[in-house]
Order: structure tokens, then C-alpha cells, then sequence
């Protein structure tokens, strides 16, 4: 069997059509004519995060504050590692973006004065269940904007440090594509799966991030040698049980506390930053104080009914379980769990090491959205203002880029031969199905995951980066009936790679940082030595290590692009 | 966690196959939909809204509290109406304006 070959030529291509990736493709088709290719792994209507809705804008400037204010949130909410000036760069457009997104289409709740209703500081309400259709649509009508839906990127195309290009294939037929482009815009989201999750049976893919974000955009920057941030701070998520569906909306909605079995608020003991409230909650199940819940009992009939349709526009299978269970919140409290751990920048500060245009290491090619680092708490709003920071800076780039770069095909023929590998090779007795188990199974034992309350020690890490490396060339030997498969060989692949570079920054990190995040026994305190980033570089198939300076306020002046901030 | 596609009222258009985020739906020799594996459903319901025949069923797995009982939604320009079957027959109807924001 061979493949079909398309060749595609474009200006701008941006991997994964999700909301930094569509709203990128969108400020581009408003301001230039430039050629823009979308490469979607499914299709763009509801792919990514926003598939099923989402209940609030997270990131706003609500009135009477400022920018540097969410900044400093962040900063605290992360202890102190993150990167300031990408932080406030995002901040600054967080309500711009929101106001486009309105004349889109969304529904943002108002009061009697026209001003949106703000919940808590920093987040507004709205009506998100169709957000992203309404995105993917402002997008694919911009003219010079082509989607092509149902292809899988898995490599670039670099030549002396330079982007030229993608190579993947059509989940749907045997095509491989080979794309040449002046410029790549990766957002491709963060990591899932990569940890044995809640629900490991039937029910493996109810988790909290999308399932399908396999991290295609790590492993693409990690194997052409991009550098990359903080993949140990890892995002825990509180969920209700089994539906692992959002507690926020009935903690700041209805201002239910975090109980234990004897009805004795934990919260406070414990802090109430994003990883304390995981943490609280492991420890007192550790304790056997568990289980844990929200306290809901005694809440109005009329809340109860605005929960159920609040999670109908979001995470349907939590109505569908009070439905179900016959009991809704008001008569019984919701019980919470921690998540398994997610690598995921919109969240914490995982993804490539980037500038305040949102360039990485590689020239050429940029990063928005959960895979681009250093700025955490970015949720919708903020993949939004760097998908518009990239396309900006992604303008600015093709008008003084002027040497042509000669795009040889041997890369993309050399891939081309390893797809057709896969798809003449004879079954063996192992598939993407079983090593991914025993893949989820090692970093669940050894790298922290659910079943050690997330703890680790360098002993633990040294096992499973040696047993995960074992998988990989295990993975070369797979076959695929159809591209399908083939699809999930490579994601497979790109999940291994990931975790290796979570393994070696979680050894690299010689504190607990972040409780539950991240538990490393041998160090189970906070350092002021440790107010660095630990960042990475692949080399000759090995995690690099390497440590940079904090970027703070007071420095970012002296970080610029220039100075070295995002070096290349 | 997960869908199930009747085939009976399935017209093969092919909508819900377009938009599952994760590939999952495929067209049978006969032209009818079905999940290439149920345990790979992550349970956003986009082909849920898709399907105008109501011919995708959502459903929790027993391991996350499902007994029996399976949800549909009607899509309306302005109105989503769900409804939740329970296995003894019995229905609740929720209506969702998408002009209303969420309160919480």
C-alpha cells in the first residue's frame, strides 16, 4: 500500500484549529491577505477545549481593576514561576478579545446598564455552549483562510533552524500531506492521557481535558529541538466524581464550601490557591477524613435548576447524573476528586519557551494557546489574546523575511516511507491500545500520578523514565489497518515523548513547589533556590535540562527579545 | 460515558461523523453511523446536537453512576431541549435559551 501524495504551499499554517488556532486564523483574514492553512485533526466546528461549551470567561478585567492585577494573581496562584511579561501582554487583551467575541455572536450576561455581570474578580458569565462553532465559523469565512479538516500533523519541517513546513496525513484516506509554509503557528493544546485517569474502564475518556489533545505540539517542538518550560508543574483539576465535570461553577455560584465526611470545612486549612484545594482534599482522604464534597445541601430548588442548566452548557453528564441519581444538589452534597495529572499551559506554565511575540526557539514558528508556557491562567480569554499576538507577530515576520528557503522533500519523503511502514507492517502481538495502558500504568506508579497521591521520589522517576524509553521503540513496530490507526500510533508517540520530558523536569526540580502538582518525597519543601525555570531541550533523542532566571516585573524591561528573553 | 447510534432511525448524513472532536463515528457498508469504540466517547455531546433524527443517545457508564438512563437534545434556533429517559419510561424535560447566559 502507498500513499497518496498532496503537496500544499501556504504563508501562514497553524496546526490544530482550536480556540488560539481559530482565532489566530481569524485576525489574520481581517488584517492581510496572507495565505492562512488550518490543519485539524478532527473538525474545527467543536474541536479542542470548547467541544461541549464552557460556563464562564475565566481571565477578565472586571471593573476598577487592572492588567498588573491579574498578573499579580497568577504569580501568586503559580508561587512565583511564571513569566511576567507573557502574562501581562495576555492580560492587556484579555477585554479586547472578549468584546470581539461578543459582536461574534456569544452571550455575555448584563446587567440593567449594559455592563457585563462579573463572577468573583476576574471572570464574567456567559452562554458558552456554542462558542466554539461560533469561532470555527468566523474563521472559515475569512477568505484567505482554507481549513483542511481531518489531517494529523506530526512533524515539522525545519531546515538550519528555520521552519519550512509540516508533514502529516488524512485520518479519512491514505494522503500524506506535505505542506511548505513561510511560517507555522502551532496550537495544538496541551496533554491528556498521558496518566492512568479517574475512570480507567469503561468510562477512560471522561476526563477533564480532551482526551484527543495528545500533545502532537510538545513532541513536534521536543524532536526538532525547540526549548521548552516548566513541564513539571503539572495541572490537577477538582471535579465532581466519575463525571470529572467543573466544581467552580458550584463553588462561586452558589459559595459552596469544601467539606469533609464529618461536615468540617478543610478548605481554609489548607489555602485556597488552585493546587492547595487538591491538596486539601488528598490529604484529608489520606487522613480518612474522606470522602470529600462541595456542600450543596439547603440550596434552593431554583439554584438547583440553574446548576442543571448551567451544566447542560457545559458538562452535560453531570445533569444527566443528578437526573440519573434521582437526588440533585440541593439534597445532597457533590462529592469531589482530584484529576490525574494534565501537562497543560493554559492551566500552569507547561509548553515552549516563548517571546512576547509568542516565538519559540525555532525561527518561524510560533506558539498559542495550552502549548505555549510560561503564562498560566490564560483559560479561553487568554488562548484568545495570544492567538492574536502570534497572528500580529506572525504578519510582522513574513513582511521582513526575505531569503527564500529552498524546501528539499527529503524530510517529507523519509516520512512518508515511515507512515507506509506502519501501514504494510504485519500485526504484531502489540498495539497502540496495550502500550498506552502500560504507558498510563508506569506514570501512575512511578511519576506521580492518582495512585500515589501524586508522589514521586528520584528512585521513582529513574523507573519510569527507563521503562517509558522502553516503550518507544516498541512503537516503531506497530501497524495500522487504516490511517485511523495511524493517527493513534503517532499519538501514542507523541504521549510517550511528553512524558519523558515530564519525568526529567520533575527530577530536575529538586522541591515540592506546588502541593499535589507536583509531590517529590525526597524534597518535600519549598526553596527560595528553586525561584527558577526549569526548562528542556531534546538532543539526540535525550531531555536536555537547562535552567533560566526569573522574569519579573522589575526585570522584563531588561528580558526584552533583544536581551535575550526567549533566547534563541 | 458514552453514545449509542440507532441504527434504525439513522439516515446516514453523515453529520455527527464531521463533527466528533475525536474521529470516533464512521459509516457502516450500509451507510449507517456507529462508534468505532464506545470507551473512546469523552461525552461533549456534539453529535448529539448534530443529529436531527435523535438517532445518537448519550449515556453514563455504570462505572460513573449510569443505570440505565440516556439523554437526547432538540436543537431549536434559540432553544435546546434535553430530554432524560430513565429506564422505567419515565422523562424530564430541561429547555435551555441560548440567549440566557448561565447564572453561575
Amino acid at each position: 500500500m502507498s500513499m497518496r501524495t498532496e503537496r500544499i504551499k501556504t504563508d501562514v499554517l497553524i496546526i490544530g484549529g482550536g480556540t488560539a488556532g481559530c482565532f489566530a486564523a481569524y485576525v489574520i483574514g481581517q488584517k492581510s491577505n496572507k495565505k492562512v492553512l488550518i490543519a485539524e485533526k478532527a473538525n474545527i466546528k467543536r474541536s479542542g477545549c470548547l467541544a461541549a461549551g464552557v460556563n464562564a470567561l475565566n481571565a477578565y478585567i472586571t471593573e476598577g481593576r487592572v492588567p498588573q492585577d491579574y498578573v499579580d494573581y497568577a504569580k501568586k496562584d503559580a508561587h512565583g514561576i511564571v513569566r511576567e511579561d507573557l502574562l501581562l501582554t495576555m492580560s492587556e487583551r484579555l477585554n479586547h478579545v472578549t468584546k470581539v467575541m461578543e459582536d461574534l455572536g456569544l452571550v455575555i450576561l448584563k446587567d440593567e446598564k449594559g455592563k457585563y455581570v462579573a463572577r468573583g474578580n476576574r471572570n464574567i458569565k456567559i452562554n458558552g455552549e456554542n462558542m466554539k462553532p461560533i469561532l470555527a465559523k468566523a474563521a472559515a469565512e475569512q477568505e484567505n483562510v482554507t481549513v483542511l479538516n481531518h489531517v494529523n500533523i506530526t512533524d515539522y519541517k525545519t531546515e538550519k533552524g528555520k521552519i519550512t513546513g509540516a508533514v502529516g496525513f488524512s485520518v479519512n484516506e491514505d494522503i500524506f500531506y506535505d505542506i511548505d509554509a513561510e511560517a507555522v503557528l502551532c496550537a495544538t493544546g496541551g496533554a491528556a492521557g498521558l496518566y492512568r485517569p479517574n475512570n480507567p474502564g469503561f468510562s477512560r475518556h471522561k476526563m477533564w481535558y480532551p482526551p484527543f489533545n495528545t500533545g502532537a505540539g510538545y513532541a513536534m517542538g521536543l524532536l526538532s529541538g525547540a526549548e521548552m518550560t516548566t513541564f513539571e508543574m503539572r495541572f490537577i483539576a477538582l471535579r465532581c466524581k466519575d463525571t470529572i465535570a467543573p466544581t467552580g461553577t458550584i463553588a462561586q455560584g452558589v459559595g459552596a464550601r469544601q467539606v469533609n465526611a464529618h461536615g468540617d470545612i478543610y478548605e481554609t486549612k489548607y489555602g485556597l490557591t488552585t493546587s492547595q484545594r487538591v491538596y486539601g482534599t488528598v490529604m484529608e482522604n489520606r487522613e480518612g477524613k474522606g470522602p470529600c464534597y462541595l456542600r450543596t445541601e439547603g440550596i434552593s430548588k431554583e439554584q438547583e435548576q440553574d446548576l442543571y442548566k448551567a451544566y447542560l452548557n457545559m458538562a452535560p453528564s453531570q445533569t444527566l447524573k443528578w437526573m440519573e441519581a434521582g437526588k440533585g444538589p440541593s439534597e445532597e452534597n457533590v462529592e469531589i476528586e482530584g484529576t490525574e495529572p494534565y501537562i497543560v499551559g493554559g492551566h500552569t506554565a507547561s509548553g515552549y519557551w516563548v517571546d512576547n511575540n509568542r516565538a519559540t526557539t525555532i525561527e518561524g514558528l510560533y506558539a498559542a494557546g495550552d502549548v505555549a508556557g510560561g503564562c498560566p491562567q490564560k483559560y479561553v480569554t487568554g488562548a484568545l489574546a495570544e492567538g492574536e499576538i502570534a497572528a500580529e507577530a506572525i504578519l510582522e515576520y513574513l513582511d521582513r523575511k526575505d531569503d527564500e528557503v529552498q524546501n528539499l522533500s527529503e524530510i517529507a519523503a523519509a516520512k512518508k516511507s515511515e507512515y507506509e511502514a506502519h501501514l504494510n507492517a504485519p500485526r504484531s502481538l502489540m498495539n497502540a491500545e496495550q502500550l498506552e495502558e502500560a504507558m498510563q500504568k508506569i506514570m501512575d506508579q512511578y511519576a506521580g500520578g492518582i495512585g500515589t497521591d501524586y508522589r514521586y521520589s528520584e528512585t521513582s522517576l529513574a523507573k519510569a523514565d527507563e521503562k517509558i524509553a522502553a516503550l518507544l521503540p516498541v512503537v516503531d513496530t506497530l501497524a495500522a489497518s487504516d490511517t485511523y490507526e495511524l493517527m493513534q500510533i503517532y499519538e501514542l508517540r507523541e504521549r510517550l515523548i511528553v512524558c519523558r520530558a515530564v519525568i526529567a523536569h520533575l527530577a530536575a526540580r529538586k522541591e515540592t513547589r506546588w502541593h499535589s502538582f507536583g509531590e517529590n518525597t525526597d524534597y518535600p519543601e519549598q526553596s527560595e533556590e528553586w525561584m527558577k525555570y526549569v526548562n528542556s531541550r531534546m538532543e539526540n533523542g535525550e531531555i536536555r535540562i537547562l535552567y533560566r532566571d526569573l522574569i519579573t516585573k522589575e526585570s522584563a524591561d531588561s528580558n526584552t527579545v533583544a536581551k535575550g528573553a526567549g533566547e534563541r | 460515558m458514552s453514545i449509542r447510534i440507532q441504527k434504525s432511525k439513522c439516515v446516514g448524513c453523515g453529520r455527527c461523523i464531521e463533527a466528533c472532536p475525536g474521529n470516533l463515528i464512521k459509516k457502516d457498508k450500509e451507510g449507517k453511523a456507529f462508534i468505532r469504540q464506545v470507551r473512546d466517547c469523552w461525552g461533549c455531546t456534539s453529535c448529539i446536537k448534530e443529529c436531527s433524527r435523535d438517532a445518537i443517545r448519550f449515556f453514563l457508564g455504570a462505572d460513573v453512576g449510569g443505570r440505565g438512563a440516556s439523554m437526547i437534545v432538540s436543537e431549536k434556533p434559540d432553544i435546546s431541549t434535553w430530554t432524560v429517559e430513565k429506564p422505567d419510561g419515565t422523562q424530564i424535560t430541561i429547555q435551555v435559551n441560548k440567549k440566557d447566559a448561565n447564572k453561575y
